[in-house]
Parts: structure tokens; C-alpha cells; sequence
């Protein structure tokens, strides 16, 4: 046997001697662990993935943004400031001097434009954030305009509220994007998209390195960044599906932040010194959709009952454990006119009262189509059991998020546990999905959660048209009040928890940004 | 040949069924799902599902021969340089794992057949046993939380330490090999000591297979009349054991080596995930994921050909070493 053990050992004691990795990572490079494989596209007018959107918002500068201390407050981006026309359909944008992109080139009105005009052209699935507003294709050049090297002027087709507008334009399709240089990228007419869809042409505080997809994605500090070159000059994110995985780099000080642990792995850090754990809310809602063509589900008193059979506080602390907080209404905290109260708690009598007073005191058996992810389908199990308490009988049917989301997106569920996040930072995003549904026929064209729980709302309809005009902000803000409290009380909507992100950081990081929607997670600020 | 291309026909046109039955929208999948419907019918129409199924097979077909495997959603890329980019990586894993497969298997195998039913045996055995039975994912973890966090003899998750990416010229992919061309030995160190802790656990895996199977080999052999007329002569137990017996057990172990090789080229995606390897097992099980099936199609195709053409390979060596069969 010796002889079979020489070799081994000398293998050990030769590999031991090797040069030992980084005990810490460099001073100005910012290293993080990211699940990023949901990314399909750099292209800030198809961006619309979580990940995805994160790196728009640090490549490239949009028209306004977000002040990073309070994430309700509009700054000006490459817009220095804006006003707004008599007839409320005019938004006149004074582009910010001496700006210049990663290339060098400088940031003027007509790349503005261009960006704007690029988005409703190639009509990618965000487009209709733009859209929305009355432009298309051909109205574009008129519609979108350069008044002078300087100034941008955009015209809706109504005059909609401004909070609403500007809103919007935070989002990624309101990234400005270099358009002498997508112009010498250009192929049959694409204005650039396929060579920018693994390629950057930005002006914002990073430009894009190196991207391997599923693998590696390193930025590079951009030096004439208008607020000022960021201290750090590479940020290299490296895609660890694994949590477990993720921690042991974060212990050993190879990586400076992971994004995507679990609650096993949080609380095997909490006692570390050298890691600091911090919550972050996000806007995404868990919600059960409840499919109104299935008669049971139809009726109000079920409805309701349902509503008293979620044990809000115990899952929270237990499955979600930090990564969700109670709330239901549909317009999430941190976002204009988000309503906190919450009417409903964990109620099996209340619930069986009602069930009884639908008739159903036996209870009844239903599906619930579940993701097959954590937390999701611990949720439901959890579901299950405190459903089972006024009688009804759960089936769980997991099955792939693309899996159940085409059954969804079909209206061939009973019961759907979903996780909705908003898609630009203004409540009408979710009062849209939530709380409007024009045209519920099966082959509307429109599938938003409203038309897939088949929920028929004319009245609600109104008011959530009626809001997105309303240019008064304090009569706005009532109006939303209205909706979510109708939604609350009653819909095939049961809102449970919004989603917090949980991230544990090294000590020695500092100004780490992550904001309430997915494309406000900014790196700029970081220093180590 | 013919049956290789049969077989090969009959792969494509499996996968190509699954990949169309799946109860998965391939056009949710690539434009998300709050797209408008005109947006979902265009893309639709892009990805030529609007055709009739028979006429998306022939298409697909023409392409393959023609060496386009189409276009991956996933990374916007040609599906046929996403897998040379994702490939390497798992080359250069499976082909060190095989190694210690191969170097410590069957010394192994061979020293538990000569002790058949003594202590050497059982320990070999035990400890084959493990590596069949213990979860390729757990003893990552354990490996990685030993190895790398505690004692940090190796290198972390990926294939070498981020601060080292694109330092060298990429000429193989094989980052082992393209350090030594480069002459970099700092990469080349740093790189062996990434490689070595998930090398290790499937070198395990398929160590535990092959002393399995040169144990049960050889104790057939040494059974075997030849053997006792050899010792009779006087050969020295040594050469008996070593040269005579396992020189004819070296024919069926090639098969036994064969299979456990091409099993790990498939890509394993367990051990690549907890290793964060960017390998073929990977790729294929993100692309399938999301739904991405050019890339499922164009990866199981690869896998395919890699299976066909080890066991090609294994014959024709069969060729070198059996005379029979010459």
C-alpha cells in the first residue's frame, strides 16, 4: 500500500506549496457573486430581466433617475432639469453639458432622441413602457424632438400625470445610448441591436469589459463619468448558482458581496464579524391569483375566506425569514401612494363562517399551481396546511416557472402563487396588472393579471384610467388609495408579502446601492 | 457507419419531438412575460414555430448539416460557439478526473482482486463503495468547506482566481494547456489549484467504477489455468499479477474506461454548479431552463457525437490490443 500512498502525499505537500489565492480582494476592485443567468440581452431597449436591468443601470445614464439617498425623489440624469407645457402633453428635457460617452463621443439632445426613437422602433417586450404614451413607429421623428443641440422635447398623446411620465422614463428604456457609435454597428436596418445585445455603448459610470454569459461579466470604471469617476476600477460579477457556494467565497474573502443567499446560509453568517448583513425591500409582491372562471373561486364569500387563511406572520418569520415583510396591497411600500394597512390576518373561524356562508361548509378541493423554487414552493405547503384548516383541500402542482406561467398566462389554473414585479417605478405599473382589464375576452391582447384570473372590472377600469390623467399628485395618490383598497377587499387578489433582498457584504464595503426596483441597484458609490 | 447515422438521425429527431411537446412556451421564454402580442408574434415568427412541425424538422436538419445549430436565445450567440466557448471546461475537467480515475482505479482494483476477502480488499471497497454512493454535490461542498475555506490548499469555485481572467490569449480554451504555451506559471498554478478539488470528486466517482470492475476482471483471470502454468514456471508474482493478468484484463477495461469518460464529457451538472465550473452540463441545464432549445437540441447533438465517436475510438483500440479481432 505504501507504495501506493508515496505519490499521494507528495502531491499534497507539492500542491500546498503553491502560491495560496488572494486572501482579500484588491482595494479598488469590487467583486460580487450574482445568479445573473436570467440575462438575454445588454440592449437597454429589450432589457427587462432582473439582472439584465442592474447592468443598464450601470452602463448607462437614463434621462432622469432616482435620487440613491431617497429613491422617491427625481434627479436629473442626463436630463439637467425639465418642464412641462401648458396642455400637459409637452415635456421639454435641457440635456446636461459636457457629458460624454464611454467612446467619447458627446451626449447630446439628438442621442436622446435616437435612444428614445430606438426603443419604439424596435419595439422589443419593454417597448410599451414608451409605447404607452401615444408613440409609434411612424410618429416617432415627430413626437420625439430636438429642439437644439441641447434640448429634447417628447409629446405624449394625452396629457397624462407627469409623475406618471417621468416615472416611466426612469425606467431602462429611458437609457441614453451612443448613437454615432451603434450607427457604425449597424446591420440591415437594426439601429444597432445585435451588436449591442453583447456589446455596451453607454455613458454611465461603467462600460462593459468582458461578458461571458452564465459565467463572468467584468465593467470597467469609466474615468470621464459625469458625477466623477467611481473609486472602484473594475466590478467583476461572477454567476454562483450555488448559495452555499456564494458564502464559503464571501468567508474567505474572495468575493466582496453575495447577492443570493438563502436563509440557511444568512444565518450562518450573522455571528461573523468580518460580514455585515443588510435587507433591502424590494417592489415584487407574493400573491395567490385566483381564476375566476372556476365557479368556486367566483364567489366573494370564497374569496374573502381565502384571505383568512394565510398565516401572514408566521411565514414571514419562518419560510421567508428576512426575505419578505407582510403587505397587502398592490402597490408596493417605498412606491408613490403605497397603502400600509393591512386588514387581514391569520382567521380559520372567520374563514370557515364564510365558507359556510357560501355554502361550502364541507369545504372543497382545488389545484394550486406552484414554481418549483424555493421559497415559492414552501409557501404553498404552508398554504396547504392552513387551507385544510376551513376544509379545503389543496393540490399542489409544481412545475417550471416557464411551465406554470404558460398555464397561467392560458387561464388554465385554479389557484397561481406568484411573484409580480413592477415594471417601472410608478404604482400604475401594478394598478395596470392589477386592477385593469379592458377587454377580457380569451384572445385579448392584453394578458395582464386581471384578464388571466378572468376578473371582469368595469368600474375599476375607470378609476384606473382616470388616475393615470390625474395631474393633481395629492388627488392622484386618492385615487390609488381607492383602487388598492378595492383590490384588497375584494378581488381573485390575495397580496401576502413583498420581497426584500437580502445582501451580506464584507465590513469593509461601503455604498452599495440597491433601490426598490430592480434597475436601482446602482455601484457607483462603492468604496472599499 | 450506417448505424451511426441511424443512430445519430434517430437522436435528432428525439429531442427535436421533446423539445417541441414540452408543455414550455419557447417564445415566453425569450420575450418575457409582459410582452404585447404583436412583439410575441414576431419573435414567434422569427423562431419559425408558426411553421407546420414537419417542415421546422426538415429545416432544422438542413441547417445541422450544413454545421448551424442555430441560435441560442439565451446569449444571443451561435449555439455552435457557445459550445466551443462552454466545452474545454469540461474537457479539461473530465480528462484530469479520468486520469486519477484511471491512475488510482485500477492499481486499486488490482490489489483488492489479489486480496480477495482480506482487510486491503474491504478497505478498497468500502471506500469504492462511498464514491458511488455519497453525493457528487455533498462532497463538493464538504471538499470546498475543507480544502478551501478551512485549510485553503485549493482554489475557490471557477476556474481560476477572477483576478487571473483574460490575462492569457485564449488558444485551446484548456486553461492548463494555454498557461503552459503562454509560459505563465503563476496562471498554470493557479489554475491546477482550481481544478484539482472538483477533478478530485468526479476522479472519485469514477475511480469507485473502475477498481469495481478491474477487481471483478482480474479475479476472473486469476482463476484462470494460464495464470497457475505462469507461477509454475517460476514468474515472479509480480509480473504474474500485473503483466499477465491485467494485460488481459486491458481489453474489456478500455470499454469500463471508455464509458466512464464520455459520461463525464456529457458535462456534470451538479459538480459544476457547486464548483461554479462555466462547463457543458451547465449550459445545456441553463439553456433547458430557459426554454432555450437550440441550445438544448445543439448540446444533446454534441453529447451525442462525443458518445458515438469514444466508443469509435474504443474500438478501433480494441483493434491495437486484441489480436483476434485484428
Amino acid at each position: 500500500m505504501r507504495r501506493f500512498l508515496q505519490p499521494l502525499l507528495v502531491a499534497a505537500v507539492l500542491l500546498a506549496g503553491l502560491p495560496t489565492s488572494w486572501a482579500e480582494t484588491p482595494d479598488d476592485v469590487f467583486v460580487m457573486a450574482l445568479q445573473f443567468d436570467d440575462i438575454i440581452t445588454l440592449d437597454p431597449a429589450e432589457v427587462f430581466e432582473f439582472s439584465g436591468a442592474e447592468y443598464a443601470a450601470n452602463v448607462y445614464d437614463r434621462l432622469i433617475t432616482f435620487d440613491t439617498e431617497d429613491m422617491t425623489t427625481l434627479v436629473g440624469g442626463v436630463a439637467e432639469s425639465w418642464s412641462l407645457s401648458e396642455d400637459g402633453r409637452s415635456y421639454r428635457f435641457k440635456i446636461r453639458e459636457g457629458m460624454r460617452f464611454h467612446s467619447g463621443n458627446p451626449v447630446t439632445a439628438e442621442d436622446a432622441a435616437y435612444s428614445l426613437r430606438r426603443v419604439v422602433r424596435l419595439n422589443k417586450s419593454p417597448a410599451f413602457i414608451l409605447t404607452q404614451f401615444g408613440f409609434t413607429p411612424e410618429n416617432v421623428i415627430e413626437r420625439i424632438r430636438v429642439l437644439d443641440e441641447g434640448t429634447l422635447e417628447i409629446e405624449t398623446d394625452r396629457a397624462y400625470a407627469p409623475s406618471f411620465v417621468l416615472n416611466c422614463l426612469t425606467a431602462t428604456v429611458g437609457s441614453v445610448v451612443d448613437r454615432t457609435l451603434l450607427e457604425e454597428h449597424e446591420t440591415d436596418g437594426d439601429m444597432g441591436h445585435g451588436w449591442l445585445r453583447t456589446h455596451s455603448a453607454g455613458s454611465g459610470p461603467f462600460t462593459l469589459g468582458t461578458w461571458r454569459p452564465n459565467e463572468l461579466l467584468i465593467l470597467l470604471r469609466h474615468d470621464s463619468y459625469w458625477r466623477g469617476a467611481p473609486a472602484m476600477a473594475r466590478v467583476i460579477i461572477r454567476h454562483i448558482a450555488e448559495p452555499a457556494t456564494q458564502r464559503l467565497l464571501l468567508e474567505k474573502g474572495d468575493i466582496d458581496i453575495a447577492r443570493n443567499l438563502g436563509p440557511e446560509q444568512v444565518e450562518g453568517l450573522r455571528d461573523n464579524p468580518a460580514i455585515r448583513i443588510r435587507e433591502a425591500p424590494k417592489g415584487a409582491l407574493y400573491y395567490l391569483g385566483l381564476n375566476q372562471k372556476n365557479p368556486i373561486l367566483a364567489k366573494p364569500q370564497v374569496r374573502r375566506a381565502l384571505r383568512y387563511l394565510v398565516d401572514y406572520d408566521g411565514i414571514a418569520g419562518t419560510i421567508l425569514a428576512g426575505r419578505g415583510v407582510v403587505h397587502q396591497a398592490f402597490v408596493p411600500r417605498g412606491f408613490f401612494s403605497a397603502l400600509e394597512e393591512r386588514p387581514f390576518s391569520f382567521d380559520p373561524a372567520e374563514a370557515r363562517r364564510l365558507l359556510a356562508e357560501a355554502g361550502l361548509a364541507e369545504g372543497f378541493s382545488v389545484t394550486m399551481d406552484v414554481r418549483n423554487t424555493a421559497p415559492t414552493i414552501d409557501l404553498a405547503q404552508v398554504l396547504q396546511a392552513s387551507f385544510a384548516e376551513a376544509g379545503i383541500r389543496l393540490e399542489i402542482i409544481p412545475g417550471d416557472g416557464k411551465q406554470t406561467l404558460t398555464k397561467y398566462r392560458a387561464r388554465n389554473h385554479d389557484i397561481y402563487i406568484g411573484l409580480w414585479g413592477p415594471d417601472y417605478q410608478d404604482p400604475h405599473t401594478n394598478a395596470d396588472s392589477f386592477a385593469h382589464n379592458p377587454d377580457n375576452s380569451d384572445d385579448s391582447a392584453d394578458k395582464n393579471l386581471a384578464w388571466r384570473n378572468g376578473w371582469e372590472i368595469p368600474e375599476l377600469n375607470r378609476v384606473t384610467e382616470a388616475a393615470v390623467l390625474e395631474r393633481d399628485a395629492a388627488k392622484r395618490a386618492a385615487l390609488y388609495g381607492e383602487l388598492q383598497r378595492a383590490v384588497q377587499a375584494d378581488s381573485p387578489f390575495v397580496i401576502m408579502f413583498q420581497s426584500v433582498e437580502i445582501i451580506a457584504e464584507r465590513q469593509n464595503v461601503r455604498g452599495f446601492v440597491s433601490g426598490p426596483t430592480f434597475d436601482t441597484v446602482f455601484y457607483r458609490n462603492v468604496v472599499k | 457507419m450506417i448505424s451511426v447515422a441511424l443512430t445519430f438521425l434517430g437522436l435528432l429527431f428525439v429531442t427535436f419531438i421533446i423539445a417541441r411537446v414540452i408543455p414550455v412556451d419557447p417564445v415566453l421564454a425569450a420575450v418575457g412575460e409582459r410582452a404585447s402580442a404583436d412583439v410575441y408574434a414576431a419573435v414567434r415568427a422569427e423562431l419559425g414555430l408558426d411553421l407546420p412541425l414537419y417542415e421546422q424538422f426538415a429545416r432544422y436538419l438542413a441547417n445541422v448539416f450544413q454545421g448551424d445549430l442555430g441560435q441560442s436565445v439565451l446569449t444571443a450567440k451561435p449555439v455552435l460557439a457557445d459550445i466551443a466557448r462552454v466545452f474545454p471546461a469540461t474537457l479539461e475537467l473530465a480528462t484530469t478526473a479520468t486520469l486519477l480515475g484511471v491512475g488510482l482505479g485500477i492499481p486499486l482494483g488490482v490489489i483488492a482482486a489479489v486480496n480477495r476477502d482480506r482487510w486491503a480488499d474491504h478497505v478498497i471497497r468500502v471506500f469504492g463503495l462511498m464514491g458511488y454512493s455519497v453525493p457528487v454535490f455533498w462532497l463538493g461542498l464538504v471538499g470546498l468547506l475543507v480544502f478551501y475555506a478551512e485549510l485553503g490548499w485549493v482554489g475557490g469555485p471557477g476556474r481560476l482566481d477572477v483576478f487571473y481572467e483574460g490575462v492569457i490569449e485564449s488558444r485551446t480554451g484548456l486553461i492548463l494547456v494555454d498557461s503552459l504555451i503562454a509560459g505563465d506559471l503563476e496562471i498554470f498554478s493557479n489554475a491546477l489549484r482550481h481544478i484539482v478539488l472538483p477533478a478530485a470528486v468526479l476522479g472519485y466517482f469514477s475511480l469507485a467504477y473502475i477498481s469495481r470492475m478491474t477487481r471483478s476482471l482480474m479475479l476472473d483471470q486469476l482463476t484462470q489455468e494460464y495464470i497457475t502454468t505462469a507461477r509454475i514456471k517460476g514468474l515472479s508474482e509480480r509480473r504474474v499479477i500485473w503483466v499477465h493478468a491485467l494485460g488481459n484484463v486491458r481489453v474489456p477495461l478500455i470499454t469500463v474506461i471508455a464509458l466512464s469518460y464520455a459520461s463525464l464529457l456529457e458535462g456534470s451538472v451538479l459538480t459544476e454548479t457547486v464548483f461554479a465550473w462555466p462547463g457543458l452540463g451547465l449550459y445545456i441545464t441553463n439553456s433547458l431552463f430557459a426554454a432555450d432549445m437550440n441550445a438544448v437540441l445543439g448540446g444533446t447533438i454534441v453529447v451525442g457525437a462525443l458518445f458515438i465517436g469514444i466508443n469509435l475510438f474504443s474500438d478501433l483500440l480494441y483493434r491495437l490490443f486484441d489480436p483476434r479481432v485484428r
